[in-house]
């Protein structure tokens, strides 16, 4: 099993703390469970933990950035894209300061802590926001360079992260870049665009699919803002049936994303399944008994992608 | 050491030429807030004019003071004092809150050259400038970091959030500014949401008070700066008890001019108890 994505996490903040001394983490008292608290061990002059006051943090870290400092601002995603709002509004949205916001937490991986503390919106709220870039990585290797890139790049960004190990879909050799999606399995019937743990569901998915004869294309839309237009419209124009899969809400994310290109580019009569979390809130228990119940594992993947397959063609 | 006699006259005369040019261009545009900028006339000025480092030639110079007005519906006060200062033409108060200007109803940091954040919504100024003043220690930089803050937005609890970090930080390069004018939009800070004791209360958040009795007086509000200044080991704040809407008898200490538009015969009054009849 893949390590847990909040420790992959942990320990690339804490390797590339070294390489520019303008990098400074911030956290609202749970660095132990965002694992910022690695980076922090290794640096304390330039890690801050500001107490249970998430709005202050992200204020803080805005005032840092005005003097050139990259902060990146951790607490769980639920409370970074609703407590953390005003100042990602004013500051990083509105006034383009480069703070790095990192959603610990996502989706429901945080499981047994119930809904208070799961993230179904965020992706919605922050991609609503002007200037910020948002991103869900799916692996080790996608977290290790979203970590990378947020250190290069001057721009406000969204992350979100998952307490949980994700399946590896990714290796040592794959290419990321900002707004281009990555093929990570070709097809020719139906392409699941997904982002974070639904991609290696996707794949899971692709494969039993394989098996009934359907063949289908997996993409990892890990950068959901700026979105890959263009293979968004390829996908559509060469497989003919999307279905977009995120552990989120089906309102406002990834699959919104998707459907926004699809209408605007003249393909809104292609066929678009939505795998996430119906408008709903989930509850406690363990998390693969939760993701099977609320529609969000390989099953439920493979339903949506039969359904919009039927649906190619019809009126 | 104390400002001059002749240094105090010499910043009446600008306190008052800002404020006729405010009252000015928020009569032209018929929108904006005159209470708040009136009343924190003198405290923008003894920081650009005597307190703090600012260079409006060098807008980025690194080891500049900030100066972070935290209750941004002040702008236009705030705009001029940057024009006189050099960051920009004063001719461009023109512009204020129109298409396409520089000047944003709220201040820009990324439009407008002299504005140190964007600010508007209320109570997270504190945290900003808390961020900038610990950026600046960590950078070795003698900078200070100044925040000005109105008495209605200490109704938020962020600028308390901000104000444990800075204790816990000791930020005593952060000095925050309260214009006290005890008027908010909806009504007096006691109708509204008494503050109490501020001096018990920033008191007990570790921050060092020092009262200005009087924020209209240029003496006593560089002093109490003075004082503030040479604080060691803990943020300090200096309380500037002053009239919201100051030199326009009509509008002092009357909430309904937080934010109104001036009527020309309004506007007539007040130019000529300012002087600045045309």
């Amino acid at each position: 099993m893949a390590k847990a994505n909040r420790d992959v996490y942990g320990e690339c903040l804490a390797k590339y703390g070294e390489s520019n001394k303008n990098i400074v983490v911030l956290d609202a008292d749970v660095s132990s469970s965002t694992k910022s608290g690695l980076f922090g061990a290794k640096y304390p002059e330039r890690f801050f933990n500001v107490g249970i006051a998430e709005a202050n943090m992200v204020g803080i870290a805005a005032g840092m950035a005005t003097v050139g400092k990259i902060p990146f601002v951790n607490t769980f995603a639920v409370f970074l894209s609703s407590i953390g709002l005003i100042g990602a509004r004013a500051f990083g949205s509105y006034s383009g300061l480069n703070v790095k916001f990192m959603g610990a937490y996502g989706g429901l991986s945080d499981a047994f802590d119930g809904p208070s503390h799961h993230s179904l919106e965020d992706i919605a709220i922050m991609r609503a926001l002007p200037n910020f870039q948002v991103f869900v990585p799916a692996d080790e290797y996608e977290t290790d360079w979203v970590v990378r890139n947020a250190i290069e790049v001057k721009n406000p960004m969204y992350i979100r992260l998952s307490r949980d190990a994700m399946k590896t879909v990714h290796n040592e050799n794959t290419k990321f870049e900002t707004g281009k999606g990555i093929v990570v399995r070709e097809g020719t019937d139906c392409t699941v665009i997904a982002c974070g743990l639904m991609v290696g569901q996707a794949v899971d998915a692709a494969e039993e699919l394989a098996k009934k004869g359907i063949s289908v294309r997996v993409v990892d839309m890990f950068c959901i803002k700026p979105i890959d237009r263009e293979l968004i419209v390829k996908c559509a124009k060469e497989t003919g049936a999307i279905v977009s899969a995120e552990e989120h809400s089906i309102i406002g994310g990834l699959g919104g994303a998707v459907a926004e290109v699809l209408t605007s580019e003249g393909h809104g009569g292609v066929p678009q399944e939505f795998v996430g979390v119906q408008d709903r809130h989930a509850e406690c228990g363990p998390y693969q008994e939760l993701l099977k119940k609320y529609g969000l594992d390989a099953a439920a993947v493979v339903r949506a992608v039969e359904k919009a397959i039927a649906r190619k063609g019809a009126k | 050491m104390s400002i001059t006699a002749a240094r105090k006259a010499e910043l009446d005369a600008l306190c008052n030429k800002f404020r006729i040019d405010v009252i000015d261009v928020l009569h032209d545009i018929q929108t904006g807030h005159p209470g708040g900028s009136l009343s924190v006339c003198e405290i923008l000025t003894a920081l650009y004019f005597e307190e703090a480092r600012v260079d409006g030639s060098n807008p980025d110079w690194p080891d500049r003071d900030r100066i972070v007005l935290t209750k941004g519906h002040a702008a236009p006060m705030l705009y001029r004092i940057l024009a006189e200062k050099g960051f920009f033409p004063v001719e461009e108060m023109k512009t204020l809150r129109h298409l396409n200007t520089r000047l944003q109803g709220h201040p820009a940091a990324q439009d407008t050259p002299g504005v140190e954040l964007s600010t508007g919504p209320l109570g997270i100024g504190l945290s900003a400038a808390l961020g900038m003043a610990m950026a600046l220690k960590l950078d070795g930089s003698d900078a200070n970091v100044y925040a000005v803050m109105g008495d209605g937005e200490i109704n938020e609890g962020t600028v308390w959030e901000a104000c444990m970090a800075a204790a816990k930080y000791k930020a005593d390069n952060l000095i925050a500014i309260l214009d006290r004018n005890h008027v908010q939009l909806d009504g007096t800070s006691d109708e509204i949401m008494p503050l109490g004791d501020l001096n018990a209360k920033f008191s007990a958040f570790g921050w060092e008070v020092i009262n200005c009795k009087d924020g209209h007086d240029l003496i006593q509000l560089c002093d109490a700066i003075d004082a503030a200044k040479a604080v060691k080991g803990k943020p300090a704040i200096v309380i500037a008890e002053t009239i919201k809407g100051k030199g326009v008898s009509f509008m002092e200490g009357k909430n309904t001019w937080h934010g109104k538009a001036i009527g020309d015969e309004e506007y007539k009054i007040a130019m000529a108890e300012l002087g600045g009849a045309k």
